[in-house]
């Protein structure tokens, strides 16, 4: 490499070891680039603000994870947006703005960047089940002037639950806290959920304010539109805002 | 939390400038030294060297 | 130059009559990488047999075949090279192995003829909606990712790729490092975009904007991407010139930056070895935090950095003259990478992310207007004095405009993190238009001058098959990406104030589905703006096979042509 030139006598030109030295470059970079970084990233873990925990807000049960999951496969983040900014026509569209809190749960968070359709983040109980279902079938036909697309495979669908228990064990292992009880529990809780004459004493123990109903508006099916809309119709309400006193963590 | 914030806004202020300053002044010395004009004038020319 | 070819890119083919192989030894690279190879193989069809999820199971037979095809085609060749490995010099003058590249280029065009078809099918999906098909795989919300890997990572990385195996060997004066490494990362590389695309289609995503290959693709990636960062620093290592080309600055600063973002933003545990799904370690704010540091800074270091160096490489080249100031091409390089790693809070404003952090990155953001337009002035002022260019080079003139369009996106770019403008435009199509006027505009058209100047050097041919052909892809695409932003820009700004709009009695003046369906006209006209692009890269491409199907420099018998155009050798 550089040999091939006689090198300068100056001591000035000891200063070219960056350019003549790729591995001095390649450290200057990553020093100069993890900087940055470090000082965004690293105190988000430790301010008030953003670990705050607020009342209410709890781990999704088994059926909402498998209807997010839903909606992060479908890539509905593309075009939804869950994040209701303090801003006030945003306040008034959607509802009170989203706290750190809600979404301390969310791997991976969905606030997204766009908003071809609208917010969701407080979407849960606006609208009915029945509207729910129609509206993932078939958009248009509730709503005219929708660009959504219609997903109507996902009420023929068996929702897939071999998975939903490991699921939550990774999520445990990565601070979520999901109990001992809930992860063994998962199934059960899952069929409770979306059974209404089931058992959910269990459920609503471990999982207050949990919604239990058939969903999808079909008993015989436990399908992908089971899941999703039993996560739609949670996202945004396990905070009371009654009772939120929004002056005690000033962002 | 506003103590956090006027912590950290003071040091940004003080110190974050100082060492943004003395960064950009090391690069501007860096590269402006006329010691180095000719081998950068030398590295310029070295796409259009053909061998 | 024959050696060029007989060493390049064609080690599979049959042994040829008098090839010495007296003495002939694997070396550990083949028989080891034989082996990883055959291992993986075994592995995948294990986790093929055992998962329950369909589409992983794809993967695994797909990763599974391409192991075994590995491992024959790393065998085959070695049956069929001479002795020796090929020569690093000959007759003094390097050996430069372009084999790599030539794939590379291939693959660019390749995926980004795909990747702009993509666009164009999701741009009328948000036209006509019924275009969804109510199926899984063809819904927008599948699409949309496929759309932007196939142009950002599949086209532009093989386009980054690809050059900078160029650049770095031609400033180097010296052969690539590795005898199989380098395909091993053009070949690598593309698998993973197979993997990550066919994924996508199947359901298989993280749901992280720009990030969304799962754990699997991701671990593939980073194997490639350490390769690629060996390879072009023991490229550097063997250099013969005193310094390193700032072209390469650019290049080694997008290559340690993604790699460093990517194991951030990808941070993930899988759920088990026979499952694709994982889940990152990091949650909500935090996670909003690391994504947007990494969304930001693939568009800092992938679409800006990488791109950089093509400029200070291939426009000096093709107009003959050296850089306008070698000295401010590295006042732009550290002030560049060392502010744009802190703007990424500004996809962040007014979200739950605290203010200190939002405030941080919006002041950074409107600081890196500098860097970016001094790396801009560089870019244009190295034509001064031979302006007269760009009238008769159309490929020179691709690329001035180029850097035209970098610097309107990065004088918009900062505008828009202004936290003012900002609760305007964000969450609506102005976004969606700034990023088409840097991606199709800055990051499209220089990725097109430098594949217009490579295909001739790579292929030995005297010029393009027809320079006509690369004015009509000039203008088609210019008028198209007008028609994009022009409309992006109108749509986006109306569909903000109607956001905000309120009656004189203090209501929300129009409900949200009156703002999408006022939407309607302009994602008409994007639509059209895309077709027009897609035929532009059309053309390219018909104008690239023209001119590798053309006879040879050296078997045309001309004599020496213009320095600038002068192939490899």
């Amino acid at each position: 490499m550089a040999e091939a030139v006689a090198p300068k006598k100056s001591l000035w030109a000891k200063h070219a070891f960056l350019e003549k030295n790729s591995i001095w470059l390649v450290i200057g970079i990553l020093l100069v680039v993890a900087i940055g970084g470090l000082v965004e990233i690293v105190p988000l873990f430790y301010l008030k603000s953003t670990i705050e925990k607020v009342s209410g807000i709890r781990p999704w049960t088994p059926l909402e994870l498998a209807g997010r999951n839903i909606y992060v496969r479908e890539g509905c983040y593309n075009c939804h947006s869950q994040m209701v900014r303090p801003l006030r026509d945003e306040v008034e569209r959607y509802g009170h703005y989203s706290l750190a809190a809600e979404s301390m749960y969310d791997r991976p968070f969905q606030w997204g960047s766009k908003r071809t359709g609208p917010d969701l983040a407080r979407v849960g109980n606006k609208y009915s089940d029945e509207w729910q279902r129609q509206h993932l079938a078939d958009p248009r036909s509730v709503v005219p002037g929708s660009i959504m697309p219609g997903y109507p495979f996902l009420a023929q669908t068996p929702l897939k639950t071999y998975e939903v228990a490991d699921d939550m064990k990774v999520n445990a292992v990565l601070g979520v806290p999901y109990s001992e009880a809930m992860v063994t529990e998962a199934l059960a809780d899952l069929r409770a959920q979306a059974n209404p004459d089931a058992d959910a004493d269990g459920l609503k123990e471990r999982y207050p304010g949990a919604q239990q109903r058939d969903f999808d508006g079909n008993p015989k099916l436990l399908s992908e539109a089971d899941a999703l809309i039993a996560y739609l119709q949670a996202l945004g309400t396990m905070v009371d805002f009654k009772l939120y006193d929004d002056k005690a963590n000033i962002r | 939390m506003n103590e956090t914030y006027r912590a950290l806004a003071e040091f940004a202020q003080t110190w974050g400038l100082l060492y943004f300053v003395g960064i950009f002044l090391c690069v501007l010395a860096y590269a402006l030294s006329p010691r180095r004009k000719a081998q950068f004038e030398d590295a310029a020319r070295m796409p259009l060297r053909e061998d | 130059m024959t050696q060029l070819q007989s060493s390049a890119g064609r080690g599979s083919g049959a042994t040829e009559p008098g090839v010495d192989q007296s003495g002939k030894k694997m070396t550990f690279g083949e028989g080891g990488l034989a082996f990883v190879f055959a291992v993986l193989a075994l592995s995948c069809i294990t986790v093929a047999a055992k998962t329950h999820d369909a589409a992983y199971a794809f993967h695994a037979y797909l990763s599974a075949f391409a192991s075994l095809a590995a491992v024959f085609v790393i065998l085959n060749r070695y049956v069929d090279r001479p002795a020796a490995l090929p020569a690093l010099e000959i007759d003094g003058k390097p050996n430069y192995n372009f084999g790599p590249v030539k794939f590379a280029t291939i693959a660019a065009m390749f995926w980004g003829i795909a990747g702009f078809l993509v666009g164009v099918i999701i741009a009328f999906q948000l036209a006509f909606p019924w275009l969804n098909l109510d199926l899984p795989w063809t819904a927008f919300g599948r699409l949309r990712p496929l759309h932007t890997s196939a142009v950002i990572f599949a086209f532009g990385g093989n386009v980054l790729i690809g050059t900078s195996f160029y650049v770095v060997q031609r400033t180097s004066r010296a052969r690539l490092a590795g005898y199989l490494a380098p395909w091993f990362v053009v070949l690598g590389y593309n698998f993973f975009i197979v993997i990550a695309g066919t994924g996508y289609l199947l359901g298989i995503t993280q749901g992280k904007e720009y990030a969304e290959p799962e754990w699997y693709a991701d671990l593939w990636l980073t194997v490639v991407w350490v390769t690629y960062l060996l390879v072009f620093l023991a490229t550097l290592w063997r250099r013969r010139e005193p310094h390193i080309y700032v072209a390469n600055w650019f290049y080694l600063a997008f290559i340690v930056t993604i790699a460093m973002l990517h194991l951030g933003n990808n941070a993930t545990i899988p759920v088990s070895v026979f499952s694709p799904k994982s889940y990152i370690v990091w949650a909500g704010v935090q996670d909003a935090m690391v994504q947007w540091w990494y969304g930001h800074n693939a568009v800092g270091f992938f679409l800006t950095a990488g791109f950089l160096a093509i400029m200070y490489y291939f426009i000096p080249k093709r107009a003959d003259r050296p850089v306008y100031s070698y000295r401010l091409s590295i006042i732009h390089f550290w002030a560049l990478i060392f502010i744009y790693i802190w703007a990424g809070p500004h996809h962040l404003h007014y979200t739950a992310l605290p203010d200190w952090a939002q405030t941080l990155g919006m002041t950074f953001s409107i600081i890196l207007w500098m860097p970016s337009w001094g790396g801009m002035i560089n870019g244009l002022m190295t034509l001064s004095g031979a302006w007269d260019k760009l009238r008769t080079d159309p490929v020179l003139r691709m690329m001035v405009v180029s850097v035209a369009f970098y610097g309107m996106s990065t004088f918009e770019g900062p505008m828009m993190s202004v936290k003012a403008v900002n609760s305007l435009s964000h969450y609506t199509d102005w976004t969606i238009g700034h990023v088409h006027s840097g991606a199709l505009g800055w990051v499209a058209y220089i990725s097109f001058g430098a594949i217009y100047c490579l295909v001739p050097w790579l292929w030995q041919k005297r010029e393009l098959y027809s320079l006509r052909l690369v004015n009509w892809h000039f203008w088609i695409s210019t008028i198209g990406i007008v028609f994009y932003i022009s409309a992006m820009w109108v749509a986006g700004i109306l569909q903000g104030l109607m956001w905000r709009a309120y009656t004189s009695l203090g209501f929300l003046e129009y409900s949200f589905i009156e703002t999408v369906e006022a939407m309607h006209p302009f994602y008409i006209i994007r639509a059209v703006g895309g077709v027009l692009f897609l035929i532009g890269g059309l053309i390219m491409a018909f104008n690239l096979i023209m001119t590798i199907r053309q006879p040879d420099l050296a078997e045309a018998g001309t004599g020496v042509p213009n320095p600038s155009l002068v192939p490899a050798e």
